[in-house]
């Protein structure tokens, strides 16, 4: 196909505003599934996706229109996933902004719209859901021919239910996005905008070649990782895989690379063939951060084998998760784990859980800190406990937020974003009814259930995104948990010294409430350091006999006391207190109440 | 002839069932009393082989064995050997001058009266059919009759009872003189018209009644009783006037001792075997009518398990145990623990190392039982 007849393109759009069920409508109308075939949303591939309504994985798949060959690029919609969104946004050279034409513009849609405008792609302007008695298609156009500088006469009003102005967004692509400029004839390289492991291919990169071509069985190279193999099979996604004889300048298609290591292949990488190789790689790779860490730890210790192979396994397809194993004194051996973000982090428990039937323990999820010590040495650190107690300075990673709400909710995030150290950047209208605000906050105190409180403080009209912007000082303390005398590192935790009083009295209070009465009184403390800044004591049992123990009674009271005995074993023993599993769930898990 | 030196006969028959009573009873059916004790003389016939030449003690239990039907109880006693110390329980209300001379002819030398409590709104809640006074003229009424070593069963940690309620049973009892007393926490137990009915008021008064245990212990033994077990009093020094007025018979349950049980519910321990008969009335007579053994579960008590339970039993009594006896069945780090813990002492003298409990590690018993106990391979 002539680079001129292609048309690259991705769907960008808030969750729920329809990205997937136009996708399905798209590849039904060009073709590429029939509606028997159709499987709805057909794209999302994982159970776990379907049931969440959001994509994950991207993908991609090749579709014909009028004799232009068209390659739709899915995007996962996130917050936690601005890499993967900006890696598969340089595959293409023009975007669909989706938007319901019943809930305007929202925080995704913001972000994901200035990544497209930053990346140079053409906007095509949708309205969706317009099959909606509520949807108000002018107003929703008004809003994106605001946001785009162009004239709302521009945006499509389309419904992907039912299926009206689809043909036209599919006109819309060939006529306004613009055909990729490659140089078919320039040393080959492609952009690996996404991968995924396949148990009996190995991995599996999704690329868009932008100079040159690729042949089957051509030895190649990831430039920046240099990670080498040989290209197994070449193909395209009609949807399914369908191998093709070569892929050339401006194509999008995918590589089986017979690697077994999802993370020696690198979203945002570039290929280029070991016979003649590209001078320069794309640019825009970047090694992928975690953001938010959280120690996981088998609620049996037995299943540890479980977890590892487990962690493992989740890791092949997921090369943004990292991990690295962590003992802790009171909960045993685990991992600490690294993540995108809180949606990362959900979606990893959900599947260790679920797909690997593990019970898990996980603590509360934290932020990276930089911390200089005394002696002027920087260190990072993941894990609290491991926060060094002579300290310099401790620096706590920023993000800028937006939110947009209702103007009647204005006050109450307001209210929110001060409460956790926010500072106010700014604030504009998007319409009469909706605002944009803008706060610079610390990233701990999103992690800390923030989204939820901004959720339930405006009703669910709230959306939010944040952009990772850098370290800054922070007047943040350690607060250590003492049982019997003795620190539970697991329990620690990095929190800004305003709080620190209160956060404290609130764990020991719950941990008094969770230890169960001992042979001696057990105290418990919140500590700073080696001052005290909470306490609570268990007092200890003033009695404790089996009451009758005649003939009859013998046995049976036997048995009770082995199986007391035997109870104790799964006790974790801290100080000499006998602490079982659920009082650390009850203090650690963050959102103990509201699981499954 | 038998090696076995300790009795216990079950009467299951009473009046009416106490509302917290767990025990094997059956309320009234005086029909079934004559062939109720013609098959429990059966069951003696067949199992007469065990049981030595100079049987020690005899226990009658139940139920209410003095609500028992009196010729029965009369036949009964005449035909079980002689003993020691032979005890009958006996609730006060059922207490005549005519039953006290029934259980001298018999050779009862022992009562224990289910008292409970001396304060009539505390019996009520028990379901208790005697009255404050009807104790004290049961005790008159024994001693009259002859009888020296009378026990009360005193419970305590009843819903709605306060501290002083407490106090005021036990100066009432303690008035009465008897030579022993048994004193139990009330046990709820889960699921029964009890609990359902009291269950609520007995976990808001928990926190205040959990002193009353060192109430009981702390004036029994400063009016000279001496805590022999866990749950048991008897008179000591000067005031027993140099008798042994420990219950024989429960003794040789805690020193883990064989013993033979007749009756429906009843347990024996014999020969590494624990028996026990199933607690259907209808199913013992009808076996034993036809001289068959009454229906039973059997469990093995290896050399193992023995020791285990020497140990536990052992360790609620007030007189140290030998280590050597015991030693498979201790965890020896636990033991280190409770030392240092100050609830379990080990001393060295001429016999050997003992391990006994300390006064505040008698009241964690359980708790520290547990501990002590090794844990079993499983």
């Amino acid at each position: 196909m002539q680079q001129d007849r292609i048309r690259n393109f991705a769907i960008i759009a808030h969750i729920d505003h329809g990205k997937s069920t136009l996708a399905d409508r798209i590849l039904e109308l060009t073709g590429a599934v029939s509606e028997r075939e159709m499987r709805e949303q057909l794209l999302d591939t994982m159970e776990l996706e379907r049931e969440r309504g959001i994509t994950i994985k991207a993908q991609a798949v090749r579709v014909e229109w009028r004799g232009h060959q068209l390659n739709l690029i899915d995007t996962p919609g996130h917050v936690d996933f601005t890499y993967e969104v900006s890696r598969s946004l340089q595959a293409c050279e023009g975007a669909l902004l989706v938007v319901d034409a019943a809930q305007g513009i929202e925080a995704q849609t913001l972000a994901n719209a200035y990544l497209a405008i930053d990346g140079g792609l053409e906007i095509v302007p949708a309205a969706n859901k317009i099959d909606l008695p509520q949807a108000d298609p002018d107003g929703a156009a008004a809003e994106l021919g605001d946001l785009l500088g162009e004239s709302s006469e521009r945006v499509l009003r389309i419904s992907a239910k039912t299926g009206v102005g689809v043909p036209e967004v599919l006109d819309a692509i060939v006529e306004r996005i613009p055909a990729p400029t490659g140089e078919p004839e320039a040393p080959a390289r492609a952009l690996v905008f996404d991968s995924s492991y396949d148990q009996y291919r190995g991995v599996v990169a999704f690329v868009r070649v932008v100079d040159g071509s690729f042949s089957p069985r051509e030895p190649l190279r990831a430039m920046a990782q240099g990670t080498e193999f040989d290209a197994e099979e070449l193909g395209v996604m009609s949807p399914a895989r369908t191998p093709v004889g070569s892929l050339s300048a401006g194509e999008v298609g995918y590589v089986i690379t017979g690697l077994k290591d999802v993370s020696r292949l690198r979203v945002g990488d570039t290929l280029t063939s070991r016979r003649r190789a590209a001078a320069a790689p794309l640019p825009g790779y970047q090694d992928v951060k975690p953001m938010v860490f959280a120690g996981i730890f088998p609620t049996d210790s037995d299943d540890y084998p479980e977890l590892r192979d487990a962690l493992e396994r989740l890791k092949l397809n997921d090369g943004s998760l990292s991990y690295e194993p962590e003992t802790s004194q009171a909960l045993g051996f685990g991992f600490r784990c690294g993540f995108l973000g809180l949606l990362h982090m959900e979606i990893v428990r959900e599947r260790l859980e679920r797909e690997f039937d593990l019970d898990l323990l996980i603590t509360a999820p934290n932020v990276a800190y930089r911390a200089t010590t005394r002696t002027g040495e920087e260190v990072e650190v993941h894990n609290p406990a491991e926060m060094p107690r002579e300290l310099e300075g401790v620096e706590e990673p920023y993000v800028k937020a937006s939110v947009i709400v209702p103007k009647d909710y204005v006050g109450a995030v307001m209210e929110l974003a001060n409460e956790r150290r926010g500072s106010f950047d700014h604030m504009e209208y998007l319409s009469e009814g909706r605002v944009l605000l803008s706060y610079e906050l610390p990233l701990g105190e999103i992690v800390m259930d923030f989204y939820d409180q901004l959720k339930s403080r405006t009703r669910g009209y709230a959306s939010f995104d944040y952009d990772l912007a850098g370290f800054k000082p922070g007047a943040l303390s350690r607060v250590d948990i003492l049982v019997g005398g003795e620190q539970v590192d697991a329990l620690s935790l990095i929190i800004h010294r305003d709080a620190a009083y209160d956060r404290g009295r609130q764990l020991v209070e719950r941990l008094r409430e969770e230890i169960p009465r001992q042979m001696i009184d057990v105290p418990i403390q919140a500590a700073i350091g080696s001052r005290v800044i909470a306490r609570e004591t268990v007092k200890a049992r003033r009695k404790d006999v089996l009451a009758k123990c005649y003939g009859g009674d013998i046995s049976r009271k036997r048995k009770l006391l082995e199986k007391q005995k035997k109870g104790k074993k799964r006790m974790k023993q801290v100080g000499g207190v006998e602490v079982p599993q659920e009082a650390f769930l009850a203090v650690l898990n963050l959102d103990s109440d509201k699981k499954r | 002839m038998g090696h076995v030196r300790h009795l216990y006969v079950h009467l299951p028959f009473c009046a009416h069932r106490c509302g917290y009573c767990d025990f094997v009873t059956v309320v009234g059916r005086h029909a079934e009393h004559a062939r109720y004790v013609d098959a429990l003389l059966a069951e003696l016939e067949l199992e007469r082989g065990v049981l030595a030449d100079d049987v020690e003690t005899v226990f009658l239990g139940g139920g209410t064995p003095t609500f028992t039907e009196p010729r029965e109880l009369e036949r009964l006693l005449a035909a079980l050997p002689a003993a020691a110390e032979i005890t009958v329980e006996a609730n006060p209300e059922t207490v005549t001058p005519d039953l006290a001379t029934l259980l001298r002819a018999g050779g009862v030398n022992r009562v224990s009266l289910g008292a409970q409590s001396f304060q009539p709104r505390l019996l009520e809640t028990l379901e208790r059919q005697a009255s404050p006074g009807d104790v004290r003229r049961a005790v008159q009424v024994l001693s009259a009759a002859g009888f020296d070593n009378l026990s009360l069963d005193l419970v305590y940690g009843i819903p709605g009872q306060s501290a002083d309620d407490l106090d005021a049973d036990l100066a009432q009892a303690l008035a009465l003189e008897p030579e022993h007393l048994s004193c139990y926490e009330l046990e709820a137990k889960p699921g029964t018209r009890f609990t359902h009915a009291h269950g609520e008021e007995l976990a808001r008064q928990a926190e205040a009644m959990e002193g009353y245990f060192e109430t009981v212990v702390e004036t029994l033994t400063s009016a000279g009783y001496r805590w022999y077990e866990t749950a048991n009093f008897c008179l000591a020094g000067a005031r027993a006037a140099g008798r042994d007025l420990r219950s024989r018979h429960n003794l040789g349950y805690w020193q883990g001792r064989d013993y033979l049980g007749l009756g429906v519910g009843a347990v024996s321990t014999v020969g590494g075997a624990r028996r026990r008969n199933l607690p259907s009335l209808g199913r013992y007579l009808a076996a034993l009518a036809v001289g068959d053994a009454p229906p039973r579960e059997v469990e093995a008590i290896d050399s193992a398990t023995h020791v285990r339970e020497l140990l536990l039993l052992g360790l609620r009594l007030d007189q140290p145990v030998a280590l050597a006896e015991v030693e498979n069945a201790v965890d020896r780090e636990a033991l280190a623990r409770m030392r240092d813990l100050g609830l379990v002492a080990l001393e060295r003298n001429l016999r050997g190392d003992e391990l006994r409990l300390t006064r505040r590690g008698r009241f964690l018993g359980g708790a520290v039982t547990a501990e002590l106990l090794a844990g079993t391979p499983s």
